[in-house]
């Protein structure tokens, strides 16, 4: 009984340290501070896209290379067949023209695809709720390897025509 | 004929021993509300399971990180992406390492203690004792270590993370000459709070539920000898090891698919 | 009426008890009644089921057949807190004393009060205090188990048993293992706590001279059956072969000095072919 005391001061001190060691991994090893937009803090606009390619549910949306905010959910349109994404934008960027263009892009040659918004210049700005429509899709892969393919097969092409 | 029969008596026991594990594990979380009203029990099992696991624990942590920085630098620089240690180190550390080897350093560390302790107190009559008391040692004895083993894993878990990560810092960064920027910016990019770090504390969560399920368990079904102790002891280590490392999987491929 | 009726019943009745471990019939229909305030003292041989009879009173182990009653209540249909409410109202001290090591000796005099009662501490420190007390051993209260000898952790355990005052105290071989002073400390001590506070006591043991000098009723059991019972003195000049073998200390009689096994002759000449 004597000890009870200490020991329960040691135990306070372990799980003190224990909690700090989480506190440390989420505030210094992971990108908390982003995922952290509550509903409080952020507002909606949507984005339709024809082909979202690999996009997922927390993808960041960026300007100029700045995370601004993330996909929060992917839906499909059915009567026009395109996708929407949904994307939360945190309330300290509130200037974001209303004829901004959305792209999906890869970062790097395999890295994960994200959304890049490039502003207009329109005096008015997006508000919760409002719907970027002048998209571009996501590029696949494989149409591009194809399409350069088709290119090459119809120069080679042209080439034996023109000798014959 | 003899061989099928063994079999079978082998497959029967295992199925009942499973059975009984259960059972137990029922009847001790009737046991979990009033532990927490006597929380002083509480206290001097986490610190005998949880603080004294500590030392191994940050020690551990700290040359797993270690020798990860030095592993990944070695590997990555090849490619020129020696900025990427960052990443590595965080990722494999907070979702794989972290959780998985310090719950095998805490089944060899506490859960075999646990399961010697209670053994022990079942060979010197000191449950059967409790009972004659009116006091049922599943509750006074068995809820207590089993709540305070599932409330020190995630923290040591965390622990062996933070550490590790500071580990491969003081290597990459220190000694090697990472740019510090890099190395933090590229982890905190790519580490997500729910996907990595979560999932890590889930997964921890689970493997501390199942190690000191397996050692009190194992402690309070022990033959009531010296050999009893003994086997049952090495049954902890061992069993706890490939349950943390099955559930690994089954975890990784629901949480990661 | 009824009151009347508990006073007649003896607090501890077993009727047609039967038991088997495996092959090996313990327990083969016996009959024992423990009277109230009075020593009662099982003996019999190594290994006849003195101790599994102790664990059936106190409903630790249920028999295969018969009925156990205590107090009134037939302990092997109780439910589980009508069990634990009964042990509350029964001491047990263990052969070992199993005290719990890792408390010192104040705090496991005190474990009984603080599970079960809501007393507050400086009540229960005077009851320990007390009950150490009892058994001579105020002094050692701060010492852990590993520090005693074997006679004072069996003391120690013995005050806990008696820490809520209880109506039975179960012995289990209290005297193996002791030394002839705290052997006899010991007897003194079930002596005083049976008139003293007019507990009824039931001794299990096989250390016949020392069990038979302070009971008032003994049974000796053997082989599954109770082979002879009555007070010491009836015992004493009992002419039953079983009770003269074992009351007398004869290494055989009834009870074979052999294991059983075949003709020794055979087992020689069988040699290493088998």
């Amino acid at each position: 009984m004597m000890h009870s005391k200490w020991i329960e001061t040691i135990v306070g001190a372990f799980v003190a340290l224990g909690l700090g060691a989480l506190l440390v991994l989420t505030l210094r090893i992971s990108n908390l501070s982003l995922a952290g937009f509550g509903a409080d803090s952020t507002y909606e606009i949507r984005a339709m896209f024809d082909n979202i390619g690999g996009l997922k549910v927390r993808s960041p949306v960026k300007m100029a290379g700045v995370t601004v905010g993330r996909v929060n959910a992917i839906e499909f349109d059915s009567k026009s067949y395109t996708a929407v994404a949904i994307i939360q934008i945190d309330k300290q960027y509130t200037q974001i023209p209303t004829d901004t263009g959305a792209n999906v892009y890869t970062a790097g040659l395999l890295g994960e695809q994200y959304i890049s918004l490039a502003p207009g210049g329109s005096e008015e700005f997006l508000k919760g709720g409002d719907v970027i429509t002048d998209t571009q899709s996501a590029v696949v892969f494989e149409q591009v390897i194809g399409q350069f393919l088709y290119g090459k097969a119809a120069e080679s092409g042209g080439d034996k025509d023109s000798k014959e | 004929m003899s061989a099928l029969r063994a079999l079978g008596r082998a497959g029967l026991s295992f199925f009942e021993r499973l059975g009984r594990g259960h059972i137990f594990l029922l009847y001790t979380l009737g046991g979990l509300p009033a532990t927490l009203y006597r929380w002083r029990l509480l206290t001097s099992q986490v610190f005998a399971l949880g603080v004294l696991s500590l030392v191994i624990i940050a020690v551990s942590g700290l040359f797993v990180g270690m020798v990860l920085g030095l592993q990944g630098y070695n590997t990555l620089v090849d490619f020129g992406a020696e900025e990427s240690l960052g990443i590595l180190l965080a990722l494999s550390l907070v979702r794989e390492l972290g959780p998985v080897v310090s719950a095998l350093l805490f089944a060899g560390r506490a859960g075999s203690a646990l399961t010697a302790e209670i053994g022990l107190m079942k060979t010197t009559e000191q449950l059967a004792a409790m009972e004659m008391m009116a006091v049922d040692p599943l509750h006074r004895v068995v809820a207590p270590r089993l709540l305070a083993g599932i409330l020190a894993m995630p923290l040591l878990a965390a622990i062996f993370s933070a550490v590790g990560v500071y580990g491969g810092y003081f290597v990459g960064v220190g000694l090697l000459g990472v740019d510090e920027g890099a190395f933090w910016s590229q982890m905190q990019s790519a580490v997500d709070f729910h996907d990595d770090i979560l999932n890590g504390v889930i997964k921890s969560f689970v493997f501390g539920i199942a190690v000191t399920w397996i050692a009190v368990f194992e402690g309070y079904d022990t033959a009531p000898t010296s050999a009893g102790i003994s086997r049952a002891t090495t049954r902890t280590v061992v069993n706890s090891s490939l349950a943390v490392l099955g559930l690994d999987f089954v975890l990784t491929a629901l949480m990661f698919d | 009426m009824q009151n009347n009726n508990q006073e007649l019943e003896p607090l501890v009745r077993i009727r047609d008890l039967c038991f088997r471990r495996g092959e090996r019939v313990i327990f083969d229909h016996i009959n024992l009644s423990m009277p109230r305030g009075k020593i009662t003292a099982i003996m019999g041989p190594s290994g006849c089921g003195k101790t599994t009879l102790l664990r059936m009173i106190g409903g630790q182990l249920k028999p295969l057949s018969g009925s156990v009653r205590v107090d009134g209540q037939e302990v092997t249909a109780l439910s589980r807190g009508a069990l634990m409410s009964l042990r509350q109202r029964m001491g047990m001290l263990f052969q070992s004393g199993a005290l719990l090591t890792d408390l010192p000796v104040f705090d496991n005099v005190a474990f009984p009060l603080r599970e079960h009662t809501r007393l507050p501490e400086r009540m229960v420190r005077d009851l320990v205090l007390m009950k150490l007390e009892a058994v001579g051993l105020r002094g050692a209260r701060d010492l852990m188990p590993s520090q005693l000898s074997g006679g004072m952790a069996r003391r120690v355990a013995l005050a806990r048993a008696i820490a809520l005052d209880p109506m039975i105290i179960l012995y289990d071989e209290p005297f193996t293992g002791q030394d002839p002073i705290s052997m006899g400390v010991l007897l003194r001590l079930i002596e005083q706590m049976n008139e003293a506070l007019g507990t009824t006591s039931v001794i299990v043991s096989h250390d016949v001279r020392e069990a038979a000098s302070i009971s008032d009723y003994i049974y000796v059991l053997s082989g599954g059956k109770i082979i002879g019972e009555g007070t010491p003195v009836q015992l004493d000049v009992s002419d039953s072969e079983w009770v003269r073998q074992f009351m007398d200390a004869r290494p055989d009689g009834p009870v074979r000095f052999h294991y059983p096994a075949r003709d020794i002759a055979e087992d020689l000449l069988a040699g290493g072919d088998e």
